[in-house]
């Protein structure tokens, strides 16, 4: 299935779809409200992105230099090529101290690895404590938006949700009640976990440390109360110095929910007393992206989600029509260089208004790189005939002057003749839901003419 | 070779030229120190934190009522519940009341610095029903560009920013306040 398909299934049901639109609508407005108290705003995400553009220049020394530190300060660090080493890695620390439960905080990395059904297929119980990570797992759906990842369901699906599998009163949809329901639930987990995993908001080179910023408190929930600890990082997370984490937490918040700071800002350096604390460092595929020069600048990303609240193909197709980790234009730019065939079609999923890269709080020019993907996608052949067919004909006629005025008038006579159903029907996915313009009586280059540059009536 | 060698390899071959890191620039005006306190106010305020003055920290913890299970360790509350005595931060379960001294306030956002040295067990601010923390005015700084300058997070194994009580929003953008960490924050400022 294409993400056309998959929006259309989303589409079918409108007032949803309005109310989705809406939501993160609303989320984009509190960003635009935090945001413009901030005077210097445009100068600190110049500041991240340029801070970013020496990250991965220096990338190998920053992660030689984090391992160094860390592992002064009795951390483990450990290195994988790809999801199957990093499944691998996490499991044997698990393994070799019998852990049967862990308790995880969110992490796209762990999404991006499938770590959840590696550990539940070797007999560990795997609790995702994030309230909507949470929901998702239960329901046993990856997460629609990676700050946010119950955003497509309403507080009735989770009502009926928890009543099933947490036993609240049947019926019952008060957001209050239900999470009073899974704070019960998940302390329960919390005190009884053997293990804590949680993802990696920044990394230091120059302490060695790591940085979880979450609102809730599960991660830290998690990690003071399990004996073992285990932190899943990309090696994009890096930045060089703690005074770094100035410029990234103002920028982080802000831009994902529109609160001035997360509630939580935890900085991580050494084990607790008697416990353990590792650090998996991660590849899997990143290190190709750097490769790419049009296309490496997506490995700034601090993940703040952003650009899917403010583009309006997420808004009206929901996190899931993408069909990978992260979902939206980010997504969409990062997804066709780990599999083109499955994931060129995302780089159309975008009207290219650019109002990604505006909000982007490190500068990334998303829809230039979605641009560019859909170029790459064309030269190599993965294009639909209902995509290059027309396309071939367009260029025929647009690079022609001549048979361009011809078929403008053609067209103009055509459309205003043609019964109705010559010009919508299935072979026309454009007219599903849109109207044609009136057709004018001339063209603009007519009219350009004969007003003398409308100078004249 | 083994993995690292082999991600740094690659890393090597893929990376694009130098390009210098910028110097931070001056902090931008985050109004001056006599803004710092009604902003700090403010922001906390707005996420869903009570203040109290010095004189009324004893009161506003004896108000939890003589069962509630106190944890301080500032010296002007005394708790019930003596730190020295647990070794498993699982015996924190119980605690409903938490005291602690925050190192410093940032005016912008209302996050406070709470280190190991204070918490004692890190568990502590989160697994307490409730979280008092005591700032002093003249602990506040402008934004957190001032906050990272001023303290060392690499000091201790452990510390964090609290700008607030734990918080959820997952269900349909509603705000719910005691997500998994405490159900109130009271910041005793003076």
């Amino acid at each position: 299935m294409t993400h056309a398909e998959r929006a259309a299934e989303f589409l079918l049901d409108e007032s949803r779809t309005d109310w989705h639109d809406a939501s993160l609508w609303h989320v984009r407005g509190k960003r635009d409200a935090v945001v413009h108290g901030i005077p210097e705003w445009e100068a600190l995400r110049q500041l991240g992105s340029d801070i970013k553009d020496n990250v991965l220049s220096n990338l190998d020394t920053y992660l030689e230099e984090f391992e160094a530190r860390a592992t002064a300060k009795g951390v483990t660090v450990h290195w994988a090529r790809d999801a199957a080493e990093h499944n691998e890695i996490v499991h044997s620390i698990l393994h070799r101290h019998r852990v049967e439960r862990i308790v995880k905080s969110k992490s796209m990395l762990t999404e991006e690895c499938h770590l959840n059904e590696y550990l539940e297929g070797r007999g560990i119980e795997v609790i995702d404590t994030d309230l909507g990570e949470r929901i998702i797992q239960l329901r046993k759906e990856p997460p629609s938006h990676i700050v946010m990842p119950a955003i497509h369901l309403k507080k009735e699906e989770i009502g009926q949700l928890f009543h099933e599998q947490l036993g609240t009163d049947v019926g019952a949809s008060d957001p209050q009640y239900l999470t009073e329901a899974a704070r019960q639930h998940l302390r329960e987990k919390f005190l009884a976990a053997n293990a804590a995993i949680t993802g990696v908001n920044f990394a230091v080179a120059e302490t060695g440390g790591i940085v979880v910023c979450t609102n809730e408190g599960n991660a830290d929930m998690g990690v003071h109360l399990a004996p073992v600890q285990i932190h899943c990082m990309g090696i994009e997370k890096i930045i060089p110095r703690a005074e770094h984490l100035g410029v990234f937490t103002r920028l982080l918040a802000r831009s994902a929910t529109g609160q001035p700071v997360t509630i939580y800002t935890s900085h991580h350096h050494r084990p607790k007393p008697g416990g353990e604390m590792h650090v998996v460092i991660v590849d899997n595929g990143r290190s190709e992206q750097l490769g790419r020069e049009d296309f490496r600048n997506s490995l700034k990303c601090i993940r703040c989600g952003a650009c899917m609240n403010t583009c309006p193909i997420y808004r009206r197709s929901g996190g899931h029509s993408y069909d990978h980790t992260i979902p939206g234009p980010i997504g969409s730019i990062l997804s066709p260089g780990i599999d083109l065939k499955k994931h060129g079609d995302l780089a159309f999923a975008s009207t290219l208004c650019g109002s990604c890269s505006d909000v982007c709080p490190v500068k990334i020019d998303i829809h230039d790189q979605l641009y560019k993907w859909r170029q790459l996608v064309s030269e190599a052949g993965h294009l639909p005939r209902s995509k290059t067919l027309p396309l071939a004909g367009a260029g025929a006629v647009l690079s022609r002057g001549g048979l361009y005025n011809f078929m403008g008038k053609a067209a103009r006579v055509a459309l205003r003749l043609a019964p109705r159903s010559l010009l919508y029907h299935k072979f026309n996915p454009w007219g599903e839901t849109r109207e044609l313009p009136e057709v004018p009586e001339e063209s603009f280059k007519e009219w350009y003419a004969r007003t003398k540059s409308g100078r004249e009536q | 070779m083994s993995s690292k060698s082999h991600i740094l390899g690659r890393i090597r071959g893929n990376k694009p030229g130098p390009r210098a890191l910028p110097t931070l620039p001056p902090d931008p005006a985050a109004g001056t120190r006599e803004q710092w306190e009604p902003a700090f106010r403010a922001v906390l305020t707005g996420s869903k934190s009570g203040f109290i003055t010095p004189d009324a920290l004893s009161g506003h913890v004896a108000a939890y009522g003589p069962d509630a299970t106190i944890v301080s360790t500032v010296p002007e509350v005394a708790g019930n519940l003596y730190l020295g005595t647990v070794t498993d931060p699982l015996q924190l379960a119980g605690v409903d009341v938490t005291v602690l001294r925050a190192r410093l306030g940032v005016a912008e956002n209302g996050a406070m610095w709470v280190s190991e040295t204070e918490a004692v067990h890190r568990v502590l601010p989160f697994i307490t029903q409730h979280l008092v923390l005591v700032v002093r005015t003249s602990d506040l700084v402008g934004t957190m560009h001032e906050a990272y300058r001023r303290i060392d997070v690499a000091e201790t194994g452990f510390g964090v920013f609290i700008a607030g009580p734990s918080k959820t929003a997952d269900i349909e953008q509603s705000l719910v306040i005691g997500a998994h960490g405490p159900r109130s924050l009271t910041v005793c400022l003076g």
